[in-house]
Formats: C-alpha cells, sequence, structure tokens
C-alpha cells in the first residue's frame, strides 16, 4: 500500500478475508464494511446505526472483534479478517445456529451475523462462560426483535454443548 | 450527510518519527487516528471538520505497557482491552481497568485507546477522573522533543487542551503508590455498555486511627472537563468519618461542579447523583475502618 496516498487518491489494499488474499483499489477513509459488502459482496456484514454502536457490522480482525463501519480500509491493510461468510466451518458454528434456531435467537436477522462473531469472539477465550460474561460480550450488539434473553440462553447452550463434545 | 472519502486524506507513515515529522512539517493541521472510535463516528456524520488525517494505530511505540519499579507507562495507543487484560493494572490500578470496561462493548474495546479518550477530550470521558485521582503524567511528543505535563494540567476548557498542533501525547505515567487504597468507580448511565455517563466517579482513599489520611476524589460530566475535587478533599482529609460529616459531603459536592441540562440528563440530577456517589464512596471507606 502507498503509505502517503494524495487528496482524493485511491490505493491498493491487500488483506486476507476469509482465508483469501484480496487486493482492492479503494479510497484510504472508505469504511471497511464498504468495502466488504460493494467491493467484495460480502453481505452478510450488515450496517445498522453506522456508528460502531450496534454490532451489526462485526468482523473479526487479527482474531479481535471490531465493528467494520469504525474503520478506514487503509488501516486494514495486511490484517487477516473473518466475516460472517468465513465461519461456516468453524467449529463453534454448528452448536451457535442449533442453538440460536431452538431458543428463538434470530428473528429478523440483521443483528445475527455480528451476535454469532461476537459470541465466537467470547466463546474462544471463555468456552464455560457464566451468564454476565454471555451478558458483556454481547453487550455491544443490539437487537431489536428478541428482548436479548434468547439469544443469551442460545449462547449459553451452545457453549454447553461444545464443552460437553 | 454521510461523508465523501474522496474529499479525505489518509496517510500512514508507519513509524513514529515519520508521524511527526509530517505533523510539523505542514501548517494544515493532521488529525491523528488510532482505533477510529471517536474519528470515525464524526467522520461517517459528515461533521468531521479535518480532512487530512494521519494513522497511528500501526506504531509500536505507542502501543506498549511498560512497568517500572516506581511507576508503570501506558503507550497511549493502547486499548481498553489492553487496559483490561493487564495484571498489574488491574491489580494496582483498579479504577482505571473498571472505567476501560466500561467503555464501549467489546468490540469498541478492542479499538478505543486512553490517548484518544484524553485527547478527544470529552467531560464524559469514563477513564479520565481515574487519571485524575491516580497523579497521571503524559509525555507529549513532536520534532521539538518531549514534554512531560501532570495530566491535571492538560484541559483547559471545554474540549481545549495543551496539546499543540504538532503534539502526539506519547504514553501516559501512573506512580505505583495507590495499590493499599480504597477505590470506588461507579458509573450511573442508561445501560451498562454503549452508554455516555449521565455522572461518573473515581475515587480513592486512605484511613489510619479512624481519620483519612488522603482522600482522592474525580468525576466526569458535571463540568466542562473532567474535575478533580479539590476543595472537597482539603475539608475532609484529616476529619473523622461520620454521619453528620457524610451528609456535610454530599450537600457541598454542588459548590465544585458545574453540571448542565443536555441530552443525557439534567444539571439538577447531576448534582443530586454526584452527591450521592461521594457519599457513597465515603461509607465505603468507612466501612472499611470497621474491618480493619
Amino acid at each position: 500500500m502507498n503509505p502517503l496516498p494524495e487528496m482524493g487518491a485511491k490505493c491498493e489494499v491487500l488483506f486476507a478475508v476469509n482465508g483469501e488474499t484480496k487486493k482492492v483499489l479503494a479510497h484510504p477513509m472508505e469504511r471497511l464494511l464498504d468495502v466488504l459488502r460493494n467491493e467484495l459482496g460480502l453481505t452478510g456484514t450488515k450496517e445498522g446505526c453506522g456508528e460502531g454502536e450496534c454490532g451489526s457490522c462485526a468482523v473479526l480482525l487479527n482474531g479481535m472483534l471490531v465493528n467494520s463501519c469504525l474503520i478506514p480500509v487503509a488501516q486494514a491493510s495486511g490484517a487477516n479478517i473473518v466475516t460472517i461468510e468465513g465461519m461456516s466451518a468453524h467449529v463453534l458454528m454448528t452448536p451457535l445456529q442449533e442453538a440460536f434456531h431452538e431458543c428463538g435467537g434470530a428473528q429478523c436477522g440483521i443483528c445475527t451475523p455480528g451476535m454469532i462473531l461476537a459470541a465466537v469472539h467470547l466463546l474462544e477465550k471463555k468456552p464455560e462462560p457464566a451468564i454476565a460474561d454471555i451478558r458483556e460480550g454481547l453487550a455491544g450488539n443490539l437487537c431489536r426483535c428478541t428482548g436479548y434473553m434468547q439469544i443469551f440462553e442460545a449462547v449459553a447452550r451452545a457453549a454447553r454443548r461444545r464443552v460437553a463434545t | 450527510m454521510r461523508a465523501d472519502p474522496t474529499e479525505y486524506r489518509l496517510v500512514s507513515p508507519g513509524n513514529l518519527q515519520a508521524v511527526l515529522s509530517l505533523m510539523a512539517g505542514e501548517a494544515a493541521q493532521w488529525l491523528p487516528i488510532a482505533g477510529g472510535t471517536d474519528v470515525m463516528v464524526s467522520y461517517s456524520a459528515g461533521k468531521l471538520p479535518n480532512r487530512k488525517l494521519i494513522n497511528i494505530w500501526n506504531i509500536p511505540e505507542l502501543r506498549q505497557i511498560e512497568v517500572f519499579p516506581g511507576s508503570i507507562r501506558i503507550g497511549a495507543a493502547c486499548t481498553y482491552t489492553a487496559l483490561r487484560t493487564h495484571e498489574i493494572i488491574s491489580r494496582e490500578f483498579p479504577l482505571l481497568a473498571t472505567a476501560a470496561s466500561w467503555t464501549g462493548g467489546i468490540a469498541n474495546q478492542n479499538r478505543g485507546t486512553l490517548g484518544g479518550n484524553i485527547a478527544n477530550a470529552s467531560p464524559a470521558a469514563d477513564s479520565l477522573p481515574a487519571l485524575l485521582v491516580y497523579d497521571a503524567e503524559l509525555t507529549l511528543i513532536s520534532v521539538r522533543g518531549e514534554r512531560r505535563l501532570a495530566y491535571r494540567n492538560f484541559h483547559s476548557a471545554y474540549k481545549q487542551t495543551a496539546l499543540a498542533a504538532d503534539e502526539l501525547i506519547r504514553d501516559i505515567s501512573l506512580p505505583r503508590r495507590f495499590s493499599e487504597y480504597v477505590s470506588h468507580a461507579r458509573k450511573v448511565g442508561a445501560r451498562n455498555a454503549q452508554a455516555i455517563s449521565k455522572v461518573c466517579l473515581a475515587a480513592l482513599g486512605r484511613i489510619a486511627n479512624g481519620t483519612i489520611q488522603d482522600v482522592r476524589l474525580a468525576l466526569g460530566s458535571v463540568a466542562p472537563i473532567p474535575l478533580r475535587l479539590n476543595e472537597m478533599e482539603r475539608a475532609l482529609t484529616g476529619k473523622e468519618i461520620e454521619p453528620s460529616m457524610i451528609d456535610t459531603a454530599r450537600k457541598s459536592v454542588i459548590k465544585e461542579i458545574r453540571p448542565i441540562d443536555d441530552i443525557r440528563s439534567t444539571a439538577r440530577y447531576r448534582a443530586a447523583v454526584a452527591g450521592n456517589l461521594v457519599a457513597e464512596f465515603l461509607e465505603k471507606l468507612a466501612a472499611q475502618r470497621e474491618r480493619a
């Protein structure tokens, strides 16, 4: 990447997205969220509030949960990014999907990709979370449908199943 | 109105010297951007006046936490997650670790930085009262050199700071002499995560033979800048804690604060809660004496 692009100039950004190396030409201040959705077609990452409050646009960047609406794409240069599309083979995915389904943890679905990624980020650090850990781990993800309890129960259930297997 | 990325410039010099040279070299101001949790919100809303941004997220010197026998030095671009998970900070500076846990949700804690919280200079910032009571000292750096500044002298008025246009906050240094103090951190807001405080308190105290030896009180969201309650501290030092003294303290907090009405709360509510939080801390300190 050109480290000092001029005003209005695009720069080449190289990063790994869901395990594949990607090269995009973008303005450095374009939001990672927009590049993922519009350039790479990864529309599983949703835009909710666009100001870092709701967690719908969450992705994992070098293993850290982040809100992609708050990241200028130039800052993602060289990073390893995982979106919800990249989670299908993850060991936690089946337990989380089943538990969300059984508990009614997803309704309209806009918050669900962010909820799943926040849950994965939590369970990778704490395989047996207390309910307080789940509440804290998902506190940055807003849901206007479920009232949250179903989601907390789904994450707890997925964790129990994962630990049991 | 959504921002147009073609109207902004973002450069990533990649090392501290190159960042400082650029910041010194041009008359027009560069806005440093680290985790982006404040800057990107203004940008996306089309409200960011600065058109030239300089990336400091990828500067290793700003991401270190160094522990010395008498102090701990926190790089300005250390995230809230880094603060929360650091053993010495959790053990010896619980007010800072707790404030870090209040700030945003996990995703924002993974990006938001302590230096950003200081430079953004919001009077509602959760981590700043903790820095006031721990006697934090800042290292400010530019091509002209380094200077050290007591954090209590950093904010001059609402969103006005001692930082020059070509300067960065390099690190925040805290003396390691408060681990034996009773500490109390409280945030009052609409919800725990992602909610800006209506009032927040960071307090430290030490009590011996029934009297207060040292007390340190700071409040957020009750004045144009994060506020240390100097007069209250002087009035309490050397006193014995008893119910009438706690009641007087509760009522006198209003003399030192300048709360306002805004979208999050009212001046009246903030004044009442600020008094209650100070009283709550004094009760905790008194309980410590009874246990001792």
